[in-house]
C-alpha cells in the first residue's frame, strides 16, 4: 500500500511540469488567442463576438493573395530543396564510405548551427548591388554596370532553400543510409537500369524521410520572417510580415491573431495531409 | 548506384562535381561573411579596402570595433542572460518529461506524447503572439481586478523566455528520451538491491548515464535559444537580445562591425557544434 502512494507521487511529480508548461505557454495561449480572432471593435474597449477578422482576410484581396503567395512560395521552396537535397544526400549515404562520409554529413551540418540570421546576412553580402556576385558579372564583362539581384522572388527562393536544406538532408541520409546495397544490386541483375532501380527501390525506400522532410522544410518555411523579409525587401509580402505588421505596427490584435490562426491551420492541414498520404504519424516522424 | 556498380566515367565526374557545387553553395554565404570582417572600408561589400582589424578592436566611431561598442555588448550580455535561463528550464523539464514517458504508465500517455510535440508543429511567430496574447490578458485582468501591475507580463525578457522555452522544452525532451530509453533498469534495480533507495539510484546510476545526453541537450538548447528570432520577435522588451539588435541594424545598413559580430558567432557556435558531435560520439 505504501509502495502504491510513493508510486503514484512520483508519477505526479514527473506530471506537474509536463502539465504546467503544456497548458500555460501552450494550450491556454492558444485558446485566448482564438477567442480574440472573434472579437470585433464596435466602440472604445467594446467588443462584440463576430467572424468579422475573418471576413476581413476574406475580403481584403491584399491578405488573401499574401496568404497564397506565401503557400505556393513554400511549396516551390519545399520542391526545390527536395530535388537539390536528394542526389546530395544519396551521394553521403550510398557512394561514401567512413571518414568520408561522416566528415561530409558533418560539414552539411555545421553552416546550420549558425544563426539564421548570419547566414541570411551572407546572402545580402552576395547578391546585393554592391555585391560579390554583380562585381563578378562586371569583371567578367558580362554586365556593364552594377546588377541588383537582392528583393526579388527568386533571391527569397535562395534564402529559403539555403535555410531549409538541413531539415530535408538530414532525414534523406538517415533513411538512404538504411537501405541494403544488396537490394539495389538485385535490381540491377534483374535487368531494371538506373531509372527504374531508383524509382522502384530507393524513392520508395527512402519515402519516409523524403515525407518528414517535406513536411519540417514546409513548416519552418511558411513560419520564416527573416529571411522572406530580409532577401526580400519591402515587397516580400510573407504572411508572418503581415501578422507582425498587424500585431506591432498597427496593433489591431484582433486581426492579427485571425491570421495567426489562419497560418497555423494552413501548416496543420499540410501537416496532416502529409502524415495521410505516407501513412505514417507524427510521433514516427517527429519523435 | 552504388560504388560496386560500374558506371561510366562521366556520370561518376557529373555527379561528384554536382556534390562539390553543393557544399560550395554551402559554404559561400558563410565564408563571404567572414572575410568582409577584415575590410578597411565603410561597407560590408566591394571593393575590397584591404585588411585590417579595426572591427574588433578600434575604439573611435564611426570605426567602432565589436569590442567596444557598448550597445552590442550589452545584447550579447541579454542573450547569454535568456539562453541560460531558457537552459536551465528546457533540460529540466526535459529530464523529468523523459523519466515519465520512458518509465511510467498512465492513461492518454500518446495523447500527452502528441500535445507535447506539438510545438515543433507551431510556427514560432505564433507562438510568440499566442503567448503575447495570453500574457497581456492575465496582466490585465490582474490591473482591472487588483489593480495590480504586472510589468514583466508585458514584453520583456521574462517572457522571451517563457517563449523560447515553450518549444526547446520538447527537443530536450526527445534527445533525454532517447538515451533513457537505452538504459537497462537492471543496473537501477541491482543498486536498490545493494541498499540504494529509489532515489539514490537514480540519481547515482541513471544520472550519471544520462549525463551525454543532458550535456548534448544543453548545448542545443542554449545555441537555439541564442540564435531564435521569430518568437522573441513578438516578445522582446526594451532589453534588446543580439539577434534582435543585429536585424536592427542589418536593417538599416550595416559595417563591417556585424561581420566581425558573425564571424565571432560562428566560431563560437561552430565550437560548440563540434564539442556536442564529440560528446554524444563517446557515450555510443
Amino acid at each position: 500500500m505504501k509502495l502504491q502512494t510513493a508510486t503514484r507521487l512520483t508519477l505526479l511529480l514527473l506530471l506537474a511540469p509536463i502539465f504546467l508548461w503544456l497548458s500555460i505557454l501552450i494550450i491556454l495561449p492558444h485558446m485566448d488567442m482564438f477567442l480574440i480572432s472573434l472579437h470585433e471593435k464596435v466602440g472604445l474597449r467594446t467588443y462584440e463576438l463576430s467572424f468579422a477578422n475573418y471576413a476581413e482576410f476574406f475580403t481584403e484581396p491584399l491578405y488573401w493573395n499574401t496568404f497564397a503567395r506565401t503557400a505556393i512560395m513554400s511549396i516551390i521552396a519545399t520542391t526545390l530543396t527536395l530535388l537539390i537535397g536528394f542526389p546530395v544526400s544519396y551521394y553521403i549515404a550510398k557512394m561514401l564510405r567512413g571518414r568520408a562520409k561522416n566528415f561530409l554529413f558533418l560539414l552539411c551540418l555545421v553552416p546550420f548551427w549558425v544563426s539564421e540570421l548570419v547566414r541570411t546576412f551572407g546572402w545580402m553580402i552576395l547578391l546585393r548591388e554592391s555585391g560579390i556576385f554583380s562585381g563578378l558579372l562586371q569583371w567578367t564583362g558580362l554586365a556593364a554596370g552594377p546588377v541588383e539581384m537582392l528583393y526579388n522572388d527568386a533571391s527569397i527562393m535562395v534564402g529559403l532553400v539555403y535555410t531549409s536544406m538541413l531539415f530535408m538532408v538530414v532525414p534523406l541520409v538517415s533513411t538512404l543510409d538504411s537501405l541494403d546495397d544488396a537490394q539495389v544490386e538485385a535490381g540491377y541483375d534483374l535487368g531494371g537500369n538506373a531509372y527504374t532501380v531508383l524509382r522502384t527501390i530507393i524513392i520508395p525506400h527512402a519515402m519516409p524521410g523524403i515525407v518528414s522532410g517535406c513536411i519540417v522544410v514546409f513548416m519552418l518555411t511558411l513560419g520564416n520572417y527573416l529571411t522572406p523579409v530580409l532577401l526580400g525587401g519591402k515587397d516580400s509580402l510573407w504572411f508572418t510580415a503581415q501578422i507582425y505588421t498587424q500585431f506591432i505596427t498597427r496593433f489591431n490584435w484582433e486581426l492579427g491573431a485571425a491570421f495567426g490562426f489562419l497560418l497555423l491551420g494552413l501548416s496543420s492541414l499540410i501537416v496532416w495531409a502529409g502524415l495521410k498520404l505516407s501513412r505514417q504519424t507524427l510521433t514516427e516522424t517527429m519523435g | 548506384m552504388i560504388p560496386s556498380i560500374p558506371q561510366p566515367k562521366s556520370f561518376r565526374v557529373l555527379y561528384g562535381s554536382y556534390v562539390a557545387l553543393f557544399f560550395i553553395y554551402l559554404v559561400m554565404p558563410l565564408a563571404v561573411v567572414a572575410v568582409f570582417a577584415f575590410n578597411d572600408s565603410m561597407f560590408p561589400s566591394l571593393p575590397w579596402g584591404g585588411f585590417t582589424l579595426d572591427w574588433f578592436f578600434n575604439d573611435t566611431e564611426p570605426r567602432l570595433g565589436l569590442f567596444h561598442d557598448g550597445r552590442l555588448l550589452e545584447s550579447i550580455w541579454t542573450s547569454f542572460f535568456i539562453a541560460c535561463w531558457v537552459t536551465v528550464l528546457s533540460v529540466s523539464v526535459g529530464i523529468t518529461n523523459a523519466f515519465l514517458f520512458e518509465r511510467q504508465d498512465f492513461p492518454f500517455k500518446n495523447v500527452l506524447y502528441m500535445l507535447m510535440l506539438l510545438p515543433l508543429v507551431v510556427p514560432g511567430v505564433i507562438l510568440g503572439i499566442s503567448i503575447l496574447v495570453f500574457s497581456s490578458t492575465i496582466a490585465n485582468w490582474l490591473e482591472s481586478n487588483f489593480g495590480i501591475d504586472a510589468e514583466f507580463l508585458r514584453p520583456s525578457t521574462f517572457l522571451v523566455v517563457m517563449g523560447q522555452f515553450s518549444f526547446i522544452a520538447t527537443i530536450t525532451t526527445l534527445v533525454i528520451a532517447a538515451r533513457l530509453r537505452k538504459f537497462d533498469t537492471a543496473l537501477e534495480e541491482a543498486a536498490q538491491s545493494l541498499g540504494a533507495s529509489r532515489l539514490t539510484a537514480v540519481r547515482t546510476v541513471t544520472l550519471p548515464y544520462l549525463k551525454p545526453a543532458i550535456i548534448g541537450a544543453s548545448i542545443v538548447a542554449f545555441l537555439m535559444s541564442f540564435e531564435n528570432f521569430n518568437t522573441t520577435l513578438m516578445l522582446v522588451g526594451s532589453d534588446q537580445p543580439l539577434t534582435i539588435a543585429m536585424y536592427g541594424r542589418l536593417r538599416e545598413g550595416s559595417t563591417p562591425e556585424l561581420n566581425a559580430l558573425s564571424l565571432l558567432l560562428m566560431a563560437v557556435s561552430g565550437g560548440l557544434a563540434l564539442l556536442s558531435v564529440f560528446v554524444q560520439r563517446d557515450s555510443t
